[in-house]
């Protein structure tokens, strides 16, 4: 029986309900409170926790998103039932770490993960074409790298330990939120009162939500990352029909919720900054090339005992911190003043900076024998 | 004495592509090893595809995928 399910899950079919479904709920959970063109976004969400621990000071992205911990638990729940889950760790993991951190810088100089990207299209926003054309240049670069050899080596089966970790940090995080504690008179935790941080779907609506898109995920292995890089490297198209899924349900939901605005300007928290968007999600496309998987994919990862993937997730985490404490995260346009958003200058700096990370990573990591 | 392929431990792409340069090389059976179902599906989906006759046999953990014509 358990077989017999594994098989529908790996199948077309598998992949993209998971999609659908995903389609369908982020634009509901935007309608349930969550900022717009934002029903989910995995960078815009750990940045958010980022902000809420106090790691940075941002006073409008801060929140303990519930959704990221609906991922790591529900796909925690996924691999406990079908005997996946195993500790594994042990993968260059300190490379794993810092392509994390410039994951997270390119992608909130586009201002979103690929997930967001795909939402943001869903809901009008044609900015999304350029950080979609960059994620695709990224993951192109990475998959000429993956064919000259690129390896950040094996990993090993390791004590479970290794693989409680994520799991456990998330059953912590949820305890934050639940008890909101107040560390000190001006610390953390932080809970924006305005700006995109304070609009949230209700917390069991969200980690519900999260639970179910997280037990999918595992299963079916959705990755956008993934997506690409398998149309490039092998005219594998099983992945990418999951995304489409993904974007036509979307859209669809938000004709039907009323949810779609076309342009380019003033879209909900986003800028129309073109080379940035491009570049931003150039970087971060690379960056998930090199490691494996999209922040979505790392997550379900990290839940089903993967240290390495776990430690990808830290490093996005850390990243928003540097993102937002050193000035490098996008500003979205502002429509009262008709000023065009974008990255400053620190922000193009720490761009081409993790291009070179990535290319440096690309061109020096092989497989030893 | 079937070619041998071991994927133990590396992240996807990377069994997939080395099991693809193997078929390439056109020696049969060719016999991968792989510790997770992720993987097991990729290349069980790819091979598949490619009209190979795929055998699945998993010992503690691990899985020995035979590949042959």
């Amino acid at each position: 029986m358990s077989e017999r399910i594994t098989r529908f899950f790996a199948s077309r079919w598998g992949i993209l309900l998971t999609g659908a479904v995903i389609g369908i709920l982020a634009p509901l959970l935007q309608r349930a409170g969550n900022p717009a063109n934002m029903g989910i976004c995995v960078a815009c969400f750990e940045r958010d926790i980022a902000g809420a621990l106090g790691l940075h000071r941002a006073p409008l992205v801060q929140y303990i998103r519930p959704e990221i911990i609906g991922f790591v638990l529900g796909a925690t729940v996924a691999a406990l039932l079908f005997r996946e889950f195993r500790a594994r760790a042990g993968s260059a993991p300190i490379i794993r770490f810092l392509l994390g951190v410039f994951a997270m810088i390119g992608a909130l100089a586009f201002l979103g993960c690929p997930w967001r990207a795909l939402l943001r299209l869903a809901g009008g926003d044609l900015n999304a074409i350029l950080g979609l054309a960059g994620l695709a240049t990224g993951v192109f670069i990475g998959v000429q790298f993956l064919k000259s050899g690129y390896s950040l080596g094996r990993a090993y089966k390791t004590g479970p330990l290794v693989g409680w970790i994520m799991p456990a940090l998330m059953l912590g995080l949820l305890l934050l939120r639940l008890l909101a504690p107040k560390f000190s008179q001006e610390g953390p935790i932080f809970f924006s009162e305005k700006g995109p941080g304070s609009l949230h779907a209700p917390l069991l609506i969200s980690l519900i939500v999260g639970l179910v898109i997280g037990f999918l995920a595992q299963r079916t292995r959705f990755c956008t990352m993934g997506a690409i890089r398998d149309l490039i490297l092998m005219a594998d198209t099983h992945l990418i029909s999951g995304v489409v899924a993904l974007l036509m349900v979307a859209f669809i939901t938000n004709l039907v919720l009323g949810q779609v605005h076309f342009g380019f300007f003033g879209q909900p928290v986003s800028h129309s900054q073109h080379l940035w968007n491009f570049l931003g999600m150039a970087l971060a496309g690379l960056a998930f090339a090199l490691a494996g998987g999209c922040p979505g994919r790392q997550l379900f990862l990290s839940g089903e005992g993967d240290g390495d993937a776990g430690l990808f997730v830290l490093g996005m985490i850390t990243g928003a911190a540097f993102a937002h404490n050193f000035a490098l995260a996008g500003t979205p346009d502002n429509v009262a003043d008709k000023i065009v958003g974008g990255i400053g200058p620190y922000g193009m700096g720490a761009v081409l900076l993790g291009l070179a990370f990535c290319l440096i990573v690309g061109f020096t990591m092989r497989e030893r024998s | 004495m079937s070619k041998q392929v071991d994927a133990r431990g590396l992240s996807c792409p990377q069994p997939v592509i080395l099991t693809r340069q193997a078929i390439n090389e056109g020696e049969f059976p060719i016999e991968v090893l792989v510790d997770t179902v992720t993987s097991r599906e990729n290349i069980r989906r790819t091979a598949e595809k490619l009209g190979l006759k795929v055998e699945i046999v998993e010992t503690g953990g691990e899985f020995k995928i035979t590949l042959s014509k």
